[in-house]
């Protein structure tokens, strides 16, 4: 090993000699691991990774997404989702019944174009665009909340250790959060003050992702923030 | 031109005009992420070039018959401002602009792990706010740093300087003057790691034990820039931690 766990790391940076796999973000030269991206090293078990801290979003089947409809086809809806490749939401994965007479016409009366969707990805290989469903609980179109938009690769944080974070941010807001893989968070709350509230602590933990002890100090900003702010 | 006798490039003392050594580089500064709408961005002044470079993607491909089924396309504009140099230079990309755009882009693709992102575009955009020979080795080196902010899976960074002959002497990063009263100008980008030279062009001439030793001396510049580099990159993700953390904490994360 030349790193050491949760080093930053540059592209090029030598991680290890020796009897390791490369994982993530990571490749192998001449039996020799090198970063390919700017992150933190980690080592699983005697697999190297780079945890990124910057990039693009790149989906993964089942990941929960929230995206616009950018366009309406013949049978389905272009959703831009922030990755590289644009989604498609075909008809059929919607949970609405097709009417046979009236085709096209009625794609536009479920989802609009510029409308919010809450959506999974069933599959995605690069070749292809990414394919969405909107079949399953509390899918579908988004009417109301505040979005926020931040680094897919800080998602994780949003999340916490087995959801610690966003349990607190749930609680402390008084607000629903989704937070898709992809970037983008949804915030709905009773009043448009807990739902701002609810982005500034989004914004915040994006800012200072990478700094320990940070959902007590997201706790303390929130609950000032709420003081005398009246919660239906 | 060439030998004019009114201007020495080379003082008594061995020293040149802005009073560098012969092997000596001019003060460099680099940032990284200094923009906030790009994926990734970064500044470098080397010397007097000041440096503006931006990266944005992996995104769609536009127009869609651009996109390449097995790796992302990576497109380069090197642009020089209107008042980047002395004489108001035209917005138009001229036709230098077009070559060193493609130059550039070529330095810098054995570095992108392209194949990571089929039918994408990464784009790269490299803007020279002022001007003091030696752009296209600082755009480089500017872009490379912007490639890596962005989060772009990279084999390594990409470094680039001059190398050059001035009254008969080998020298290393040639200024403004250097440039056009000497007698040759070798630009250089290196993958330090793997030991590759992904640019070199050459004006003037040069013996072939004068390009030995100029090419030594551009390689051994680029090592170094390349930790200048490094260090940016880490400088930038740092400040933010230092900010942040406060003591009682980090006395909490070693107790």
């Amino acid at each position: 090993m030349h790193a050491e766990r949760k080093q930053l790391v540059a592209p090029g940076e030598l991680l290890a000699e020796g009897p390791y796999f490369a994982g993530e973000n990571t490749y192998r030269e001449g039996g020799k691991i090198f970063a390919s991206r700017i992150g933190m090293a980690d080592v699983i078990g005697n697999k190297l990774i780079v945890v990124p801290i910057k990039g693009a979003y790149i989906p993964r089947i089942d990941d929960l997404v929230l995206g616009r409809v950018t366009d309406i086809g013949m049978s389905g809806w272009q959703v831009d989702i922030c990755a590289p490749y644009p989604a498609m939401l075909p008809m059929s994965e919607t949970p609405m019944r097709r009417d046979r007479e009236s085709g096209r016409r009625d794609l536009g009366s479920i989802h609009g174009v510029g409308d919010l969707v809450l959506a999974q990805v069933i599959a995605f290989d690069r070749t292809r665009d990414p394919l969405l469903t909107t079949k399953g609980r509390g899918l579908g179109k988004i009417t109301s909340g505040r979005v926020a938009r931040i680094s897919p690769a800080k998602i994780p944080r949003i999340i916490g250790k087995q959801g610690s974070m966003i349990t607190m941010l749930k609680k402390e807001t008084g607000t629903d959060i989704i937070a898709g893989q992809n970037g983008v968070i949804l915030a709905t709350g009773k009043n448009p003050d807990q739902e701002r509230i609810a982005a500034e602590a989004i914004y915040m933990i994006e800012h200072e992702a990478h700094t320990t002890g940070l959902t007590d100090r997201v706790k303390a900003m929130i609950q000032e923030r709420m003081k005398g702010k009246t919660i239906a | 031109m060439r030998n004019d006798p009114a201007v020495k490039l080379i003082d008594s003392k061995g020293l040149r005009v802005d009073g560098r050594r012969l092997d000596e580089l001019r003060p460099i500064k680099m940032e990284v992420g200094i923009l906030d709408k790009a994926n990734g961005s970064a500044y470098i002044e080397h010397g007097k070039n000041k440096i503006l470079a931006a990266v944005y993607g992996p995104r769609e491909a536009h127009p869609k018959h651009i996109a390449l089924a097995d790796r992302a396309v990576v497109r380069c504009r090197y642009h020089m401002a209107p008042f980047s140099v002395d004489e108001r230079k035209s917005p138009a990309p001229s036709r230098r602009e077009l070559e060193l755009s493609k130059v550039i882009r070529e330095s810098l693709e054995p570095a992108i792990m392209s194949e990571y992102f089929p039918r994408a575009t990464i784009d790269i955009f490299i803007e020279v706010l002022q001007a003091d020979a030696g752009t296209r080795c600082a755009g480089i080196t500017a872009a490379s740093l912007a490639l890596a902010d962005a989060g772009i899976p990279m084999r390594e960074l990409v470094a680039a300087c001059a190398a050059g002959k001035i009254e008969g002497k080998v020298i290393l990063d040639l200024s403004d003057i250097e440039d056009k009263k000497g007698e040759a100008d070798l630009p250089v980008a290196l993958l330090p790691k793997s030991n590759v030279i992904s640019l070199i062009q050459m004006d003037g001439s040069l013996s072939d034990e004068e390009f030995r030793q100029a090419l030594d001396l551009s390689t051994d510049a680029c090592r170094k820039i390349y930790e200048m580099q490094r260090e940016a990159l880490k400088l930038k993700y740092h400040i933010v931690r230092d900010g942040t953390e406060d003591k009682e904490e980090m006395a909490e994360v070693k107790a």
